[in-house]
């Protein structure tokens, strides 16, 4: 199991979580800092994200989007904030259009990522804010069509039990 | 695991109402006040440094997204909170967490795949 901790503050709308890989701390770097590779984990399979861009420096702009089973393109940027390789990372990131460009008027949240190795092992600790509550909406949606083309049947039954009770 | 064919939607957009209606402290507040059922609109609105109009408006927020029901008891109407609904604000939550949960997990096998096939380049 590679989660070890999740939690979650309904109160200030963020998630906070911790793994531990059997990995070195570089290989783990790698799966944010390579853009072939986060389009391999970022997205599931049902709704993989293709990286158009990857400036991967302070500043650098990361552009992408989720391709879902209809066909259907969700365009999403990030900007790496700041970056201490192979150890933090802080990105921001929000919707964009087509052509890759932020939109102005969506939220934005922040992600922050540490990793620490110990004897080969790489914990990763992340946290996944929103600049204001507001922005929670957007954030959520940004990771619904995994959550829910991944684990369909059982939210959607979870869902239907809530309602019906 | 189940593939629903059915669109989603529908979650979708309640999912959309419950999240503006909580992405707001005063009517977070007006949720924590209202679980017995007890309070007014306009007890509720002697609360908060805000015009009772306002108050009314968050409430009727926090009623389209079905967290609260309001209920007439002679010339007063009472709000109560529905712990349902909140119950399935923190299942939204849950779907975020469900998100990143299948990051790490693909990281993970990301990760045991490169150990067993070396990348080149990296490893001395």
């Amino acid at each position: 199991m590679s989660v070890i901790s999740m939690e979650k503050d309904v109160e200030a709308l963020s998630l906070i979580l911790a793994a531990e890989f059997d990995a070195p701390i570089d290989r783990v770097w790698e799966l944010w800092a390579d853009p072939r590779l986060l389009e391999r984990w970022w997205g599931p399979p049902t709704y993989p994200a293709t990286v158009t861009e990857h400036d991967f420096r302070p500043g650098g702009r990361i552009r992408y989007h989720m391709t879902g089973p209809e066909g259907d393109r969700h365009h999403a940027w990030m900007e790496v904030v700041s970056l201490d390789p192979p150890r933090a990372l802080r990105v921001r990131e929000g919707f964009a259009d087509e052509t890759g460009r932020p939109l102005a008027d969506m939220p934005v949240g922040t992600l922050d990522l540490a990793l620490a190795e110990d004897a080969g092992r790489t914990r990763m600790e992340l946290r996944y804010a929103c600049d204001s509550p507001e922005d929670l909406e957007r954030l959520v949606e940004m990771g619904m069509p995994e959550g829910i083309r991944q684990a369909v049947g059982q939210i959607d039954a979870l869902l239907a039990e809530a309602v019906a009770s | 695991m189940v593939v629903s064919p059915a669109p989603t939607a529908d979650a979708d957009r309640e999912l959309d109402e419950l999240f503006h209606a909580l992405a707001d402290a005063t009517r977070r507040d007006i949720l924590r006040r209202s679980v017995d059922g007890e309070l007014s609109v306009s007890r509720l609105a002697d609360a908060y440094p805000m015009s009772f109009a306002a108050v009314q408006k968050h409430v009727a927020v926090l009623e389209r997204a079905g967290l609260v029901t309001k209920a007439r008891a002679g010339r007063e109407v009472l709000v109560r909170t529905d712990p349902d609904a909140v119950a399935r604000a923190r299942e939204a939550l849950d779907r975020l967490e469900l998100a990143w949960r299948g990051r790490v997990d693909r990281m993970a096998e990301l990760l045991a795949a490169d150990r067993t096939t070396p990348r080149r380049g990296r490893d001395a």
